[in-house]
């Protein structure tokens, strides 16, 4: 414990694979990010589309997946829809595994994608919803080409929070055998109790690394892309 | 009026607290948070925390209100030897990760809950014991012959728990041609092999026995027996202790009227599993 702070941190980062667990939960928001989006898009638009059941059923998934919590959608994935019903996504073993994460990441962060999208619906004045069927488009198209292109401009700092919170929760992947940052952890502690504080604090800091950076750039987007009105 | 029942209701909150955290007693169970401020040195006749796993079936186990298992028993003889009864002992949930952590912090006086000695530990915590060898096994289904040990491990899947030893020594000694699932506890590991789709679980042997002594999975899975690693199971004890020579003697007492062979009987011998007998019971290590 006597030798310095810098010597037990350098110890530590030429023991364990810290930038490579770093790594993998970066990839791991990068695809459950894109599935989020893509799917939470088209829950935005169900949840404000003219059609009845499609409204219902976006609202349902919302409500039901934006309850559940995160650990039990990523044990489902790896014990339930792998472990009972025997799905795999890919042939090998790991990336089976990262795979199943990422969907349960995915599903679950679509819920909060979604809701922030039709935040950002909101921000559009409905004289402009009215306009759009004046001139004869339908519900597709004054979606596509008038209200989601400002909702997403609106929606930039909310989407950013989710974003957040998705590098966050990534972590919640250990439950599915991804290695990564959580679990590299309980490693490092298990092998080194005697320098349980840095190894804290060596993630704490990881993290802000990781996030202070998105949390300034979509603030910084947010100003920017805002439609002046 | 109104300023005179708040502070009434806080004083009587603060009363409720009071009678909580000094009482201990029959309801163990909640009290984690309680003991973080209040260390009162141990053996002062008052009360003993005493620190177990509350998730492992055969070892540490939360049954509702009781606590089960051959490390519990084994920490209720220690403790009676060093002058607690029963209800002196307040059970507090020690995992794995934090067990170093509250023992520094005084959140615990001691710690039963299948906690290898190591030279990395020794550096921070003191061990009194060893009061079991147990080694790293595997856990197969009832059914399975082709496993003997982790040679057969070949193109099968195994699973541990994240972060423990036992994956670790898989990753680094036999990794090259298994499949290593990790999972947050081992019931999840069991869930996995009973439903298939895992070949075999790994950890210590003993560990694996608790959780095949369970009555959900008996008949179901067995332990292969043939440990491959040496684990010595010591009592945690706060850095320069000086309970140590206490509990060696009490370890000492214990193995020598029998007492050991039947709380351990009592507790995994429904699964057929068997200490080895080269390394078991024993001899505490003398005290440092």
């Amino acid at each position: 414990m006597d030798d310095g702070y810098l010597a037990q941190f350098s110890s530590l980062f030429s023991q364990f694979d810290v930038l490579g667990a770093f790594g993998t939960n970066l990839a791991l928001t990068f695809f459950a990010a894109i599935g989020s989006l893509a799917i939470g898009t088209v829950l935005a638009v169900m949840r404000i589309s003219p059609v009845p059941s499609l409204r219902w059923a976006g609202g349902t998934y919302v409500t039901f997946l934006r309850n559940t919590p995160l650990t039990i959608i990523i044990v489902f994935c790896a014990l339930g829809l792998w472990g009972q019903l025997g799905i795999t996504l890919s042939s090998d073993f790991q990336t089976n595994f990262f795979r199943l994460a990422v969907l349960g990441l995915a599903v679950y962060h679509a819920a909060f994608v979604c809701e922030a999208l039709r935040s950002g619906v909101n921000t559009v004045p409905v004289g402009q919803a009215e306009a759009a069927r004046a001139i004869g488009l339908g519900f597709g198209q004054s979606a596509r080409l008038v209200i989601l292109p400002q909702a997403f401009r609106g929606a930039v700092a909310p989407l950013g929070n989710v974003l957040i919170a998705l590098i966050k929760n990534s972590t919640v992947a250990a439950a599915a055998s991804v290695p990564e940052t959580s679990g590299l952890m309980r490693t490092m502690i298990e092998n080194r109790p005697d320098v349980i504080l840095a190894i804290f604090a060596t993630f704490a800091l990881g993290y802000v690394v990781v996030v202070v950076p998105v949390g300034l750039a979509t603030t910084a987007l947010s100003r920017r892309l805002s439609v002046a009105r | 009026m109104r300023a005179r029942l708040a502070l009434a209701m806080t004083a009587a909150a603060t009363l409720t607290l009071a009678a909580c955290s000094s009482g201990g007693g029959s309801d163990a169970g909640a009290d984690e948070t309680t003991g973080a401020g209040s260390s009162e040195g141990s053996g002062g006749g008052e009360s003993i925390r005493i620190g177990i796993k509350f998730d492992q079936p055969g070892l540490g186990y939360q049954d509702g209100s009781e606590y089960t298992g051959f490390d519990v028993d084994v920490a209720r003889y220690v403790a009676e030897q060093l002058g607690y009864a029963e209800d002196q002992i307040e059970w507090v949930q020690a995992p794995s990760a934090q067990r170093e952590t509250m023992l520094q912090t005084g959140q615990v006086d001691m710690i039963f809950a299948t906690y290898s000695i190591t030279d990395t530990r020794k550096e921070v915590v003191s061990f009194a014991g060893p009061y079991f060898v147990a080694g790293q096994d595997l856990l197969v289904a009832a059914d399975d012959d082709s496993i003997s040990g982790p040679e057969d491990l070949e193109g099968k899947n195994l699973c541990s728990v994240t972060g423990s030893t036992s994956a670790q020594r898989i990753k680094d000694e036999y990794a090259t041609g298994t499949n290593l699932l990790e999972q947050p506890g081992y019931a999840e590991c069991v869930t996995a092999l009973t439903a298939g789709q895992v070949d075999a679980v790994t950890t210590d042997d003993i560990i694996l026995a608790g959780l095949a002594a369970q009555p959900a999975n008996e008949g179901k899975v067995k332990v292969v027996g043939n440990p491959f690693s040496e684990e010595n199971y010591g009592v945690g004890l706060p850095l320069d202790s000086d309970q140590c020579e206490a509990v060696n003697e009490a370890i000492t007492t214990m193995i020598e009227d029998g007492s050991w062979e039947q709380i351990l009987e009592d507790n995994v011998g429904a699964s057929g599993y068997s200490a080895n007998e080269e390394l078991n019971p024993p001899t505490p290590a003398a005290c440092a």
